[in-house]
């Protein structure tokens, strides 16, 4: 995850003094420029992803075929038609093809319309789902999309923030307790993060849903759901206990273990051994010379935090049969619906450049040493 | 440091000793595995239908399950005429009618019923079909009737299955009915098992001269071999001997591909710098831009499952990882280093001070992001399969996962089902983290003061 952050060292505590317009004007020139870079980014990322789900155009062979077959079904079926000579019922069904054809714009080239597809996307113009509905019916790629995202955010959003605060809590006690027995018992459990967290999924559902019996083995609230309020709360966080669990499970102890050490480190500096000599309080020191140095990778790894909260866990969700993105995509790339699968990566493409366009910026703005626009960083 | 001296090191770490025990244990049972059933041949074993599983019992737990179950699980059980074991009865009736009467006779001594029970008839003929009667013989004497049929070239006769069979047992199942003491079987009891020797007697009639009826009986157990079968009669140990080696293989390849480009492709970028280096920084954010869980879906479900094909794409998405950028920060750090400038003083070219100078320096670190990788990759493998995307021909731990999942073995309570994929998978997870973790240790002394 975020480890290759985190080994990265910021080094000695920031200078101050450099005069602000001068800072001002490198920092936008740098955001500015971010900013086209990460833009282009997107477009690359979303056309492969296009490219991808299209096969290549090799999609269109297949849903001029779909076509051909439904218009034949309905025409064969249709009784005011079946007084025509075969030929020129032929020519009908072929007319109609036709016509069908161009209005899905299948006879222009393929790459022509991938650039179509491409500005669709960019500007979430993301069209309509070609099997896959709402529950209210929709086909808007939109609504679909819409409506699957609470679910999502409300697993990871519970999952990654308890993950990500305990782990920074516990890594600081740990730091300051170095050595102690729970100290190596958690050094000892990080290794269990080797496996991902469906994985234990599955292991909680075999003990807490198949064999004691006591929390469901998947979905989001029983079914029916409970007409109150109360009981629907209820019934969700019943549902809710075992992903969650298994996110966490799956990277708490590695996570734990690599602050740690990271804070090991920064607290092993000599400015700190420098401020314990003064006598200054043990609060202090944790507060002014550790968590200050260490806070751009924090908000790294925090950010980082963010956009797997948006993502979701494709498998994860399969397993827990959990109604979210994740699980939506495997649902869409199974059926070939390829406006869902284009919206739904478009939308993670976007959180993700987001988050480090603004990771980005504030960076240059906690970090100093950021050499904005100055000769390249040796 | 030398690979002595590490292992040595390494031994300093009890979980380390411990870690590089398993893949010890892994890497043996990959060779025994390749070396006794051949790639092809557990490829046509694994797809194949009843003509080779068929005597094998369904979704069966493991035989040493009977250690904790008393004697409760019975074996699968296989008579066949054509084996001699069972001595066929032949009387010549008119100069084409004979008889050929067979009698399968067993001691049953298990606690629990038979999971299954199947005889399946094969004749010989060139236009008359022969006659078969079965009659079914308890140990107390007495008979039941199971129907007769005319025997086709080869046909099934499958007594579990038959609902009339299933009446006159008291709506019980037939292969409970069957070995029931009798008074045990109505409803609301449980039924007990009667032990004894019990009877199948095929009573057969061939009209041809040179017509031949012949008779295998299967009663299938509820346990088999060391891992069980899964739904559709597969012998589960097939595929877990052949996942190791595919595992191992897959995260190996996987781990290395991408590590070794990965560091190369930094190296080259620090040491040239300029629009190549520039060119490599845009690519890896590029990169980082594009799902690859979602990627290798969509290559699954449109292109090609083929596992070889996957890694080499895993590789391919790997190749510009964010690792590019602590690796070149690195690299930048040692290009700066006298001993690159005397290489350079005395001539040596742009690619040997990359290849033969920075690299070796910086090797160290790579090592354990490698070990540490490798079962990064094995469970990402079985990620796909447990999506429904793993290799269409190979058995693979996955996809053990996956028939379980998809056939609702949890719910069913088929647990050795899941477990046994899922404890391997474990296993390979930790024994190789574990030594990664020791190898970070080593490697880094930083990390090994704290």
């Amino acid at each position: 995850m975020a480890s290759g952050v985190l080994t990265e060292k910021a080094g000695a505590p920031p200078k101050f003094g450099l005069r602000v317009p001068e800072t001002l004007t490198r920092i936008t020139k740098y955001v500015v420029f971010r900013g086209v870079a990460l833009f282009f980014t997107v477009v690359i990322g979303v056309y492969l992803t296009v490219l991808i789900a299209n096969m290549g155009g090799y999609l269109d062979t297949i849903r001029i075929a779909q076509i051909r077959e439904q218009v034949g079904a309905a025409v064969l079926g249709d009784v005011t038609l079946q007084t025509l000579p075969p030929s020129e019922l032929r020519k009908y069904i072929d007319d109609i093809v036709i016509l069908e054809v161009q209005r899905l714009r299948l006879d222009q080239p393929f790459w022509i319309r991938s650039v179509d597809y491409l500005v669709d996307a960019l500007t979430l113009n993301l069209g309509r789902a070609e099997h896959l509905t709402s529950n209210s019916g929709s086909k808007t790629v939109r609504l679909i999309l819409l409506e699957r995202i609470p679910a999502t955010l409300l697993l990871s959003a519970c999952a990654n923030l308890t993950l990500f605060f305990t782990a920074i809590f516990s890594a600081l006690y740990l730091s300051r307790h170095y050595g102690s027995l729970l100290d190596r018992l958690v050094v000892s459990l990080a290794p269990t993060s080797a496996p991902p967290a469906w994985f234990y999924g599955i292991f909680l559902i075999l003990i807490f849903a198949s064999i004691l019996r006591v929390l469901p083995f998947g979905g989001m609230v029983d079914a029916p759901p409970p007409e109150d309020t109360l009981g629907y709360i209820g019934s969700l966080l019943r549902h809710m206990v075992l992903p969650v669990s298994a996110l966490i499970l799956g990277s708490i102890f590695i996570a734990i273990y690599q602050w740690r050490t990271f804070f090991l480190i920064y607290s092993s500096e000599d400015y700190v051994e420098m401020a314990k000599a003064k006598g200054l309080t043990a609060r202090t020191i944790e507060r002014r010379y550790i968590l200050r140095p260490t806070l751009p990778p924090i908000v790294t790894a925090f950010s980082f935090t963010l956009i797997y909260l948006w993502q979701g866990a494709i498998i994860l969700e399969t397993v827990f049969a959990w109604p979210g993105v994740g699980r939506l995509l495997f649902q869409a790339i199974s059926i070939f619906d390829v406006p869902v699968i284009v919206g739904n990566v478009v939308l993670i493409a976007y959180l993700l450049v987001t988050t480090v366009f603004l990771l980005d910026i504030i960076y240059a703005l906690l970090d100093p040493r950021v050499k904005v626009g100055g000769e390249r960083r040796v | 440091m030398k690979l002595p001296r590490v292992l040595k090191e390494l031994t300093h770490y009890r979980s380390a000793v411990l870690g590089l025990c398993i893949i010890g244990a892994l890497i043996a049972l990959s060779i025994y595995t390749v070396v006794t059933i051949p790639y092809d041949e557990a490829i046509r074993r694994w797809r194949a239908g009843e003509e080779l599983w068929g005597d094998y019992p369904r979704n069966a737990v493991p035989e040493w399950f009977n250690l904790f179950a008393g004697n409760s699980l019975p074996t699968t059980r296989v008579m066949n005429s054509k084996d001699g074991a069972i001595r066929k009865d032949i009387q010549t009736i008119s100069t084409d009618m004979r008889t050929s009467d067979m009698k399968f006779s067993f001691d049953y001594t298990s606690d629990g019923f038979p999971n299954e029970i199947n005889l399946f008839l094969t004749a010989k003929f060139d236009q008359k079909k022969p006659q078969a009667t079965m009659i079914w013989r308890t140990p107390d004497g007495r008979q039941i009737p199971l129907g007769d049929t005319t025997v086709g070239v080869a046909e099934r006769f499958s007594i579990s299955t038959d609902q009339r069979l299933s009446l006159k047992l008291d709506g019980r199942a037939p292969e409970v009915g069957l070995f029931a003491q009798p008074g045990t079987t109505e409803k609301g009891k449980t039924p007990v098992v009667q032990k004894g020797t019990y009877e199948l007697i095929v009573e057969g009639l061939t009209f041809e001269k040179d017509s031949t009826l012949d008779a295998k009986l299967v009663v299938y157990g509820q346990a088999y071999g060391i891992a069980g079968t899964d739904h559709r009669r597969r012998d589960i140990l097939l595929a877990i001997l052949w996942g190791t080696p595919i595992a191992l293989a897959f995260g190996f390849l996987a781990a290395v591909g991408s590590t070794l480009t990965t560091f190369s492709i930094a190296a080259i970028g620090a040491w040239f710098g300029g629009w190549l280096d520039a060119a490599i920084q845009r690519l890896t954010e590029i990169n980082s831009v594009l799902p690859v869980l979602p990627i290798l879906i969509m290559v699954g479900t449109f292109y090609t499952r083929n596992i070889w094909v996957i890694l080499g794409i895993v590789i391919a998405l790997g190749i510009f990882s964010l690792g590019i950028k602590t690796y070149r920060s690195m690299f930048i750090q040692v290009r700066e280093m006298p001993y690159i400038e005397a290489a350079h003083a005395y001539g040596a070219g742009n690619l040997r001070i990359v290849f033969r100078y920075m690299m070796p320096k910086i090797a160290p670190v790579l090592i354990p992001t490698f070990v540490t990788l490798i079962p990064a990759y094995v469970f990402l493998e079985a990620s796909l399969s447990v999506l429904g995307l793993g290799d269409p021909l190979l058995p693979t731990w996955g996809k053990i996962l996956n028939d379980a999942y998809t056939n609702g073995a949890l719910y069913k309570g088929l647990y050795y089902w899941v477990l046994e994929p899922a404890v391997l998978l474990m296993f390979t997870g930790l024994g190789f983290s574990v030594v990664g973790f020791a190898l970070d240790r080593i490697f880094n002394p930083r990390l090994r003061e704290v």
